[in-house]
């Protein structure tokens, strides 16, 4: 029988197995941010040790920064404190480390294949659930816990178990107003919260050969809301175009003996599934979430649900109550406050590219906060290089500095009790977005005609 | 680590399906760089209005026990062991529900709070006999794989052997990983880094 790309990967990183328990399996990128990784540090550092393979880890501060004013201290005392301490804990160990402000700093998961870190075939973790970016290279890469934290840096091994495994198929080619969110948005709403638990997913298919790098990072980045563990896609011509030339990757002839080797990462045709999906592209339509789990999702033109979807009957209502919603409602003309666009779903270049091109020669709606809020300092140079942000300006919006932001609202960047925000983010849990916040989750285009309208609609086809 | 072996205890029922760890510590309380006091953190928000005064009816209002009961994919979403932590630091030792998020159930297991899967028939079950009576004793022992709920029978549950050895003894992965520094030189040393 043959192997999948998961199993390649998997194998070829097993330093031993363990009988009636896991594997112990190497580690070949640790990304660290300030959250996470604290308490891992202290705790390595009561046990004696320093960290064991520091040029295989890189960190980044992103979740406790403010997005105005990134040049003076960071006001908020505890946030301050854990960006410091993420500095000390790097400094000592020896660990790239990109500070507020450096030109790679951003979001873990925009700058970690933004500067070429993370490369194809490899095993990636970091103290995130939203790790599962990664694996748009061809990579095992998911989120794991302080304390497992605390063994890669340590051990540079973890022990797993060998998740199921399931192969996600959409073929077919996507309407011009659809994009890479809303394939996964639609997935998330037919699989549920809850659909893949217990197994790590390749997305395979014409959709994802045709799709840029960073619509297969924003695809991968929300398997963890479906509960796979990660999910992936096959490196291929555009995997490389995209690393060469970054920062950290190999080049040269070391770069072309790689590609070679990664060229051959992918699922055998007689290779087995546990689970198989398959979906037409065609069906898929601009989509938006309208409750408290990022599987509550249905079309801008569909209506919520009449009766429970993916949960009992008692949590449904609640979800409903939470966003003041009733069934059977449309969600298009629905009212909306805020709109964020950034986070490591949708903060990247084409996320902005693809919001700039929407608005069009339209206006910011006057009674609609936007924050536009880039996924890294390499991101906020191209909006601007591009002229995008002087667009943007001229239109009435203002581009903020880069990182976590509004996605889970631990800076600054918090939505009212009982406001709307229409988010290009990865969760709309209670809360998420600060305490009553009702968040509608969307893509770049779906988040643009909110911003210009100040109402969910449907978007126009981007060419 | 502390050792798990028999959990006998009354069960705090909290039925909703996909609680998040978002629910379990929002996130405005991650900004500490300790593993401590994160249990009067626990569900904060179900359990306190924005302006700080307590919710009188919530979710956890009047229950009282070590073991938790909860709806379907209990722990989906943010990968935070501070939910784990939050969960053991407020004196719970056992989750039960029918289906676990993969990042929560490791949290979970290495911080010797047990995630018991039962069937979701078994979980109707169980939670229909806490509605009627609350002060209901569950029993759990790890040493057998089951859980006995009078009223609702007895189940089995899974865990694989080392785990279950790890957390009937006290002992923890990275200790493990440290004792075995020789077989992961060795496979540096066999693959071209």
């Amino acid at each position: 029988m043959g192997k999948t790309l998961f199993d390649k990967i998997w194998d070829s990183h097993v330093v031993k197995h363990i009988p009636d328990g896991p594997d112990v399996l190497y580690i070949d990128r640790h990304l660290v941010h300030e959250v996470t990784s604290p308490q891992a540090f202290s705790a390595l550092k009561a046990r004696g040790l320093k960290v064991f393979r520091p040029e295989r880890t890189f960190a980044t501060c992103d979740h406790n920064v403010p997005t105005l004013d990134q040049d003076k201290p960071i006001a908020d005392e505890s946030s301050r404190k854990a960006v410091d301490s993420l500095a000390a804990n790097t400094a000592e160990n020896g660990i790239t480390y990109f500070p507020l402000g450096d030109p790679g700093n951003g979001i873990v998961h925009v700058i970690g294949p933004e500067q070429g870190i993370v490369l194809c075939g490899q095993t990636v973790v970091c103290g995130d659930s939203h790790t599962a970016t990664h694996g748009a290279f061809g990579n095992i890469a998911f989120g794991i816990g302080t304390s497992e934290v605390e063994m890669v840096l340590a051990t540079q091994c973890l022990l797993q178990s060998k998740p199921k495994q399931a192969r996600i198929t959409v073929d077919g080619r996507l309407a011009a107003n659809v994009t890479p969110k809303d394939v996964i948005l639609h997935i998330i709403s037919r699989l549920g919260t809850d659909g893949c638990t217990g197994c790590f997913v390749e997305y395979a298919g014409e959709v994802f050969r045709d799709m840029s790098m960073e619509g297969r990072m924003t695809v991968c980045n929300m398997s963890i809301e479906m509960g796979a563990k990660g999910g992936m896609v096959a490196p291929d011509r555009t995997t490389f175009e995209y690393i060469e030339g970054r920062r950290f990757a190999p080049s040269g002839a070391a770069f072309d003996d790689k590609t070679a080797f990664w060229l051959t990462l992918k699922t055998d045709e007689d290779a087995v599934f546990d689970r198989e999906y398959h979906f037409d592209a065609a069906d898929i339509r601009p989509m938006v979430t309208y409750g408290t789990n990022p599987g509550m999702g249905v079309a801008v033109d569909g209506v919520i649900p009449s009766e429970a979807v993916g949960c009992d009957a008692v949590t449904f209502d609640k979800a409903l109550a939470y966003m003041d919603f009733s069934k059977g409602e449309p969600m298009s003309g629905k009212k909306v406050d805020y709109v964020f666009v950034g986070s490591c779903t949708n903060g990247r270049i084409e996320d902005f590219r693809a919001f700039a091109k929407a608005v069009g020669g339209r206006r910011k709606a006057e009674d609609v906060t936007v924050w536009l809020v880039p996924g890294s300092k390499e991101v906020e140079a191209k909006i601007e290089a591009e002229g995008i942000g002087d667009a943007l300006r001229a239109a009435g919006f203002q581009i903020r500095q880069p990182g976590c932001s509004a996605c889970l609202a631990m800076n600054a960047d918090k939505i009212p009790a009982g406001k709307y925000a229409v988010s290009t983010s990865n969760r709309n849990f209670e809360g998420r977005q600060g305490y009553g916040a009702r968040t509608i989750l969307a893509g770049p285009l779906v988040a643009a005609e909110a911003a210009v309208t100040g109402r969910i609609g449907i978007p126009s086809e981007i060419h | 680590m502390d050792k798990i072996n028999i959990i006998e205890s009354p069960a705090v029922l909290v039925p909703v399906d996909n609680i998040d760890t978002d629910q379990i510590i929002p996130a405005r309380f991650l900004k500490t760089t300790s593993r401590e006091g994160f249990g009067e953190k626990l569900f904060y928000d179900w359990r306190f209005k924005s302006d700080g005064s307590p919710v009188a009816e919530n979710p956890l209002s009047g229950q009282k026990g070590v073991i938790l009961v909860a709806g379907n994919n209990f722990g989906c979403g943010s990968s935070r062991e501070h939910a784990a932590w939050a969960l053991h630091d407020a004196g719970f030792r056992a989750v039960v529900s029918s289906s676990f998020a993969d990042i929560f159930r490791n949290n979970a297991l290495n911080n010797c709070l047990l995630p018991v899967k039962v069937s979701e028939e078994y979980l109707a079950a169980v939670t229909a006999v806490l509605k009627s009576a609350p002060e209901t004793v569950i029993c759990i022992d790890l040493g057998a794989q089951t859980i006995s709920v009078p009223g609702a029978g007895d189940a089995s549950f899974e865990i694989n052997g080392y785990k279950k050895e790890c957390l009937m003894n006290g002992y923890s992965d990275i200790d493990y990983l440290l004792a075995d520094r020789k077989s992961i030189l060795d496979y540096e040393s066999r693959h071209v880094m």
